[in-house]
């Protein structure tokens, strides 16, 4: 096969620069009142925002909707046309030049307080340049943080590029003032669940497609649908996608480009949030003085930030073979319908090409393979119920193994190659200080324990380790693509009955099929990630095929040991939800039931040491193997409620339980 | 310059006639020797005489005589670069013979990057030894010879009848290649020896290819090179004759081998017309129309083929098929005439057609209508079907096409014409403010009585004025037809100076016409530049058509083709891309060129399986032999 396509070693990366140097430098005052020019669509006939929304207002498609609204309600023709507007109204974006003029001028302070640097591959931002003039553009970053989308705006602002619209969630609208303030740098509001609503859809599609389609603005939206707790990135949504593909399909446009776009922190803002969210403490509601309270993390410091402009990918090329665009000539375009099949797993599959390109163009910084190494440490230490903590001089030498490793494979890694590696190692230590803790020359996690405090239950203090467990996991979880498909053949070799490549090929697919709500795998894609895999740890000399048959080298053990530990937390997990359902689960146990009635089985297992991996407690890994049992049809959900659906689980469960054995 | 007349007399229709006629493609000459170009025998099939005398026959059986061998019309017309380096057309059949171009050379090198410093001159003689020797079937031929039906295995003849004007066949003749051509060329006279033909042919086995006008630009005059039989082009030149013409019903009988501009000109001298003009009407024929489902200029007045056609008679391998009377429409199942209708000579030879004729328009008016940009003048086509008021002919431009026809505007004499032009360009751009780079011009062709003319006429610039359109002068318009008749021309003059290009064009619902532009090209566009042309292309089209429910779009594409090793296979991927962009956005695969060979691939998809297998199901009756064998359509 060719090498040059499982390669991922060989992917050209740009250069960065930093932005901040500038704003350090000259005044951010004279920064925001400058000239802005940016270019634009080549075919925009500029139009203000509020003409944008007479043309929805009068499209062919919402007329067409507001038609069928009437007939089937009853309802009068102006009364329903009222609430498209009001619907139109409550969503709408404001863009003004003169807000992000004052977002310029704040956030240049706000974030020099708060980070090293914000680098930005600027070749990258000349291709976006050209494709916003040649076509229009879609946005897709990342979602990791709050920060995301002013930071974006932030960006183009600084070089001279369109500013785009972004969607946002209407949870942002409760903040009154800067949700208003936010609408006026761009975004529009849309409902989070809108389910049956076609007066709804019809006027957020056709908003959507109208300045799409004339260029009005790049569109910006999360292609994760929101923010990821775990840094993982999560399982595409397709709602946009899909609007924003449907001009082209329909030939109203010639191409859209879409610019995936991967946005790393070195520490994020909302590491602790996500946490403590993530083990049930509730998200704390979007407030305006909540905001404020927030002020204490001005005082930290958050690293850098980089961000990288991907490669625009064309719909179009996207679309070429795969897609019948026939399909669409029989039935005026302005009625809608539900697209077909073909269009569905396109849309799909595209996603997650799109998603892969995130992750592939996202920063790695060395405390992500800390963080892997310290996790992977501790949790062997509490199996052999040993001290967990570790020699810095060992941690320093297994991250530059790792270093080395995480390279060849392809990682996007940003280890400072000027210092000593122990340099390297001890300075990413000291950003994350609240999360490690290092005293005589040896490393732990940063648990508060040895206190003997009464007002403490077991159970909450369970809770405070987690909280830094879960989110050292959040920055370990950051490298698991870069691992993730040796990681599956590693443990595909382990739990295989045999080494014969067809048995590790089997138990890989499985594997894989089991994950593929956990991780982002492209579907129907296993050979190939089968093939990337062997290729990468032959190529390692982890793994030599001999006629059909694995052998793991000498060296490869120390590889095959890590990545393996590397899926444990996650195999433990989904272990977890199945014992919970087949042991513990009662009657009737409905979806919204399911995570808490989880937990407090995990917690129960682990307070008693059944169970070892504090990391279950995650509640996106519950939700995933759920999600994944239910996919499999190992569970079925009836009328809402859960129900475990035999003999799948008992199939499903006893591979589980196989694997644990081994 | 409108052709005026204040009464309805014989001799102004005449004088309308010759004026209409001079307009559209020149008086043609007779050719100086014509005595031996053209065998008047009568055809002893014919009891009668024809009703209407032809004298002067406009194809003669060598057509090499007039027609170049291996470019498009006559051979005394041409483009060519003279030693200033100023563009000139030659001969005096068009208006714009024995003019000055001062424009074309600037447009060409700026528009192509092209010099008239690299030329690709054409082999200058058709080179007889490099076709094929003929494969005969020897006693076909010796049946054939006793009819006495004019026969010919001349390899300049067979060679003129192996293509069209695809512009691969055209290359390939320029650079002397030939492939597999006719074995031999028969020129019947009449239905009756066509008839004799076919039967001969069906006897002996022998592939019968009908040639028209050979115009085709789909491939579909292309000998199959896997045909092993003996191959005759039957070629319908000298059945050229009106029969009759039937003033009651205004219908005339007219044998299918006939040209358009023999047609029309036959007809006006009786004060008659068809209204059919297709852009090829100098050279194509009856025959072609029919078995092409052609479409004519001025269908708005006058209809399309279909509806023009009457009675028809084609001789198929089945024996004669035809209709028994001349009703006007009948209720008699499917209409058989759509299987003779776009049968692209693949059940039989359409030899004899009653068609409808109408009394020469009294008045013609030119006219034209500049919009600020090409999607207002869309917007005021699909309003002038709308309400169904449009003019014999109205056809949109774009910017290219507008900047390439200011381009052939002939060197002018006075100082004052140059002056009101300069003047109208300060109106339009600076007064009314209209981009030049943007904007477009629609011609208008009206025709009928005087009165009815300038009404219509008022009601059509009203509604463009709606849109933006500003009136633009009778000349504009004018020009714009004119232009038809040399862009072929055209196309020799650039594979002088490696140009390559040709137009293709589509029928699409109107809610698509804007989207159907825009998107095939810029798909022309990013073809060239993936295929590795290094200039970029002239990509531009024109609407040519409305219709109730849509219009008809024609696209024209041309490239610089230096660097390239092999242009033509380039060509035609980029053709080919286009075609798959016209058909994603919801165009059809052929408005009036046909399918020929060129677009068979797609003929499936375009009718489903199910209706090829009744295209199919009709062939294999028909012609259960495949003795007329061109391989077109199925």
């Amino acid at each position: 096969s060719d090498s040059k396509y499982l390669d991922p070693m060989l992917k050209k990366r740009d250069d960065f620069e930093d932005i901040l140097e500038e704003r350090r430098n000259s005044s951010d005052l004279r920064y925001a009142l400058r000239c802005y020019i940016p270019v634009l669509y080549k075919e925009l006939t500029p139009c203000k925002a509020s003409e944008l929304k007479s043309m929805v207002l009068q499209s062919d498609q919402l007329r067409y909707v507001i038609n069928q609204v009437c007939k089937e309600t009853g309802m009068a023709a102006d009364e329903v046309q009222a609430e498209a507007a009001a619907i139109l109204e409550e969503m709408a974006h404001r863009l003004q030049l003169s807000t992000i003029r004052f977002f310029a001028f704040t956030l240049s302070k706000v974030f020099k307080t708060l980070f090293r640097s914000i680098c930005v591959n600027e070749e990258g931002i000349q291709r976006l340049q050209q494709a916003i003039h040649e076509h229009p553009v879609v946005l897709l970053p990342s979602h990791r943080s709050y920060m995301d989308f002013l930071l974006m705006s932030y960006i183009l602002y600084t070089y001279d590029l369109a500013l785009p619209v972004i969607a946002a969630g209407m949870d942002f609208m409760a903040m009154k003032f800067v949700g208003e303030m936010l609408r006026m740098s761009g975004a529009f509001f849309i409902r989070r669940s809108f389910g049956g609503d076609k007066l709804y859809w019809a006027v957020f599609s056709e908003y959507v497609k109208t300045m799409l389609k004339n260029g009005f603005a790049p569109v910006e939206f999360f292609l994760e649908g929101t923010r990821s707790r775990t840094c993982k990135s999560l399982t595409p949504k397709l709602g946009l996608l899909n609007i924003v593909m449907d001009p082209f399909l329909k030939g109203e446009v010639f191409d859209v480009s879409l610019v995936p776009v991967s946005i790393s922190y070195e520490r994020i803002l909302e590491e602790a949030l996500y946490a403590r969210e993530l083990l049930g403490v509730p998200k704390p509601k979007e407030s305006t003085s909540g905001l404020f309270k927030a002020r204490k993390v001005l005082s930290e410091d958050y690293g850098s930030i980089h961000v990288y402009f991907g490669q625009p990918v064309s719909v179009r090329s996207l679309a070429q073979n795969r897609v019948d665009r026939c399909q669409f000539n029989l039935i005026p375009r302005h009625i809608p319908r539900k697209p077909g099949e073909d269009i569905h797993s396109f849309v799909n599959d595209s996603a997650y090409r799109l998603v892969r390109a995130q992750e592939e163009n996202m920063v790695l910084k060395p405390w992500v393979l800390l963080a892997s190494l310290l996790l992977q440490n501790h949790h062997q230490m509490q199996v052999a119920e040993q001290k967990q903590e570790m020699a810095l001089d060992e941690l320093t030498e297994q991250a530059v193994w790792l270093r080395d490793l995480s390279r060849q494979y392809g990682a996007f890694l940003h280890w400072p190659d000027h210092v000593s590696p122990s340099e390297a190692v001890s300075s990413s230590l000291s950003l994350h200080r609240g999360l490690v803790r290092i005293s005589e020359g040896r490393v732990q996690l940063a648990f508060e324990q040895g206190e003997p405090c009464s007002t403490v239950t077991p159970e909450e203090e369970l809770l405070n380790q987690a909280v830094i467990i879960l989110s050292c996991a959040s920055y370990r979880n950051q490298a698991l693509h870069i691992f993730l498909r040796p990681a599956l053949l590693a443990s595909a070799i382990h739990t295989a009955s045999s080494s014969n490549k067809q048995e590790v090929y089997n138990s890989f697919s499985f594997l894989r099929n089991m994950f593929s709500n956990e991780f982002i795998l492209c579907p129907g894609a296993t050979v190939q990630d089968f093939e990337e895999a062997c290729y990468l740890l032959v190529k390692t000399g982890a793994l030599q095929i001999n006629q059909q048959e694995f052998v793991v080298t000498e060296r490869g053990h120390r590889t095959l040991g890590f990545l393996t530990r590397m899926l444990d937390p996650f195999l433990q997990g989904y272990q977890v939800v199945c014992r919970f359902l087949c042991e513990d689960a009662t009657e009737g146990l409905t979806e919204k039931q399911f995570v808490p009635a989880v937990r407090k089985f995990i917690i129960r297992h682990i307070l008693t040491g059944r169970l070892r991996y504090t990391e279950v407690l995650s509640s996106d890994l519950q939700k995933n193997s759920l999600a994944a049992l239910l996919r499999l049809g190992a569970v079925q959900k009836l009328k809402g409620y859960v129900g475990v659906c035999h003999p799948c689980t008992s199939v499903c469960f006893d591979w589980l339980r196989q694997k644990q054995a081994s | 310059m409108a052709s005026n007349s204040s009464g309805g007399g014989s001799s102004d229709r005449q004088r309308i006639a010759r004026q209409r006629l001079s307009r559209i493609a020149g008086h043609l000459q007779r050719p100086a020797d014509g005595s031996s170009a053209i065998v008047a025998a009568e055809c002893k099939a014919h009891g009668s005489q024809a009703d209407v005398p032809g004298e002067e026959k406009t194809v003669p059986r060598r057509r090499q005589e007039i027609m170049k061998w291996n470019g498009w019309g006559y051979s005394d017309s041409r483009f060519f670069f003279n030693k200033k380096g100023q563009a000139e057309f030659t001969g005096r059949r068009y208006r714009l013979s024995g003019l000055i171009i001062p424009g074309l050379k600037d447009w060409f090198e700026s528009t192509f990057g092209a010099s008239l410093q690299h030329k690709t001159p054409a082999t200058p003689i058709l080179n007889s030894s490099a076709v094929q020797p003929p494969t005969l079937n020897e006693a076909f031929v010796e049946e054939l010879k006793s009819t006495g039906i004019p026969l010919s295995h001349d390899a300049e003849d067979r060679v003129f009848r192996a293509h069209g004007h695809c512009l691969h066949e055209i290359f390939a003749l320029r650079e002397g290649k030939f492939g597999r051509v006719p074995d031999m060329v028969v020129w019947p006279n009449c239905h009756n020896d066509v008839v004799k033909i076919v039967e001969l042919a069906c006897k002996h086995n022998v592939c019968l290819i009908p040639y028209g006008g050979g115009t085709s630009v789909s491939s579909a005059l292309e000998c199959p090179p896997e045909e092993t039989r003996s191959i005759v082009s039957l070629d319908t030149s000298q059945m050229n004759r009106i029969l009759w013409i039937d003033e009651k019903n205004l219908t005339a009988h007219v044998e299918a081998g006939i040209v358009g501009q023999d047609l029309e000109r036959l007809l006006n001298e009786s004060g008659y017309c068809t209204g059919h003009e297709p852009d090829s009407m100098e050279f194509s024929s009856l025959g072609g129309w029919v078995a092409t489902r052609a479409s004519g200029m001025k269908k708005n007045v006058y209809g399309n083929i279909e509806d023009l056609v009457v009675h028809v008679k084609m001789v198929t391998p089945q024996g004669v098929i035809e209709k028994s009377c001349q009703g006007p429409r009948m209720s008699t199942g499917p209409d058989v005439h759509h299987f003779i209708m776009g049968s692209e000579g693949t059940l039989g030879v359409v030899t004899e057609v009653t068609m409808k004729i109408r009394p020469m328009p009294e008045y013609q008016k030119y006219g034209s209508v500049v919009f600020p940009n090409f999607e207002q003048g869309v917007a005021c086509l699909r309003e002038v079907a709308r309400q169904r008021c449009a003019p014999a002919s109205i056809r949109l431009m774009d910017n290219e096409q507008f900047k390439f026809g200011h381009a052939l505007k002939p060197q002018v004499s006075s100082i004052f014409t140059s002056f009101l032009d300069g003047l109208k360009k300060f109106y339009i751009t600076k007064f009314k403010g209209f981009d030049p780079n943007r904007l477009c011009v629609a011609t208008l062709l009206f025709e009928g009585d005087r009165e009815k003319v300038l009404q219509h006429e008022k009601q059509v610039y009203d509604i463009a004025a709606k849109f933006g359109g500003l009136a633009a002068g009778e000349d504009n318009g004018q020009r714009g037809y004119m232009l038809t008749f040399v862009i072929a021309y055209l196309r020799d003059l650039g594979m002088d100076y490696y140009v390559i290009g040709e137009s293709f064009e589509t029928s699409v619902p109107w809610d698509r016409v804007l989207d159907i532009c825009r998107n095939v090209k810029a798909r022309i566009i990013r073809e060239c530049k993936d295929k590795g042309v290094q200039f970029s292309p002239l990509s531009t089209c024109r609407v040519t058509q409305t219709y109730d429910a849509g219009a008809c779009v024609y696209f024209y594409f041309a490239f610089n083709y230096r660097g390239l090793s092999d242009p033509v296979h380039v060509y035609e991927q980029v053709e080919h891309a286009a075609r798959e962009e016209i058909l994603a956005n919801g165009g059809s695969l052929s408005h009036h060129h046909g399918v020929g060979k060129l677009r068979k691939e797609w003929m499936r998809d375009t009718i489903s399986k199910v209706g090829m297998g009744m295209l199919k199901s009709v062939k294999d009756y028909v012609d259960p032999n495949n003795i007329f064998g061109n391989r077109n359509l199925l």
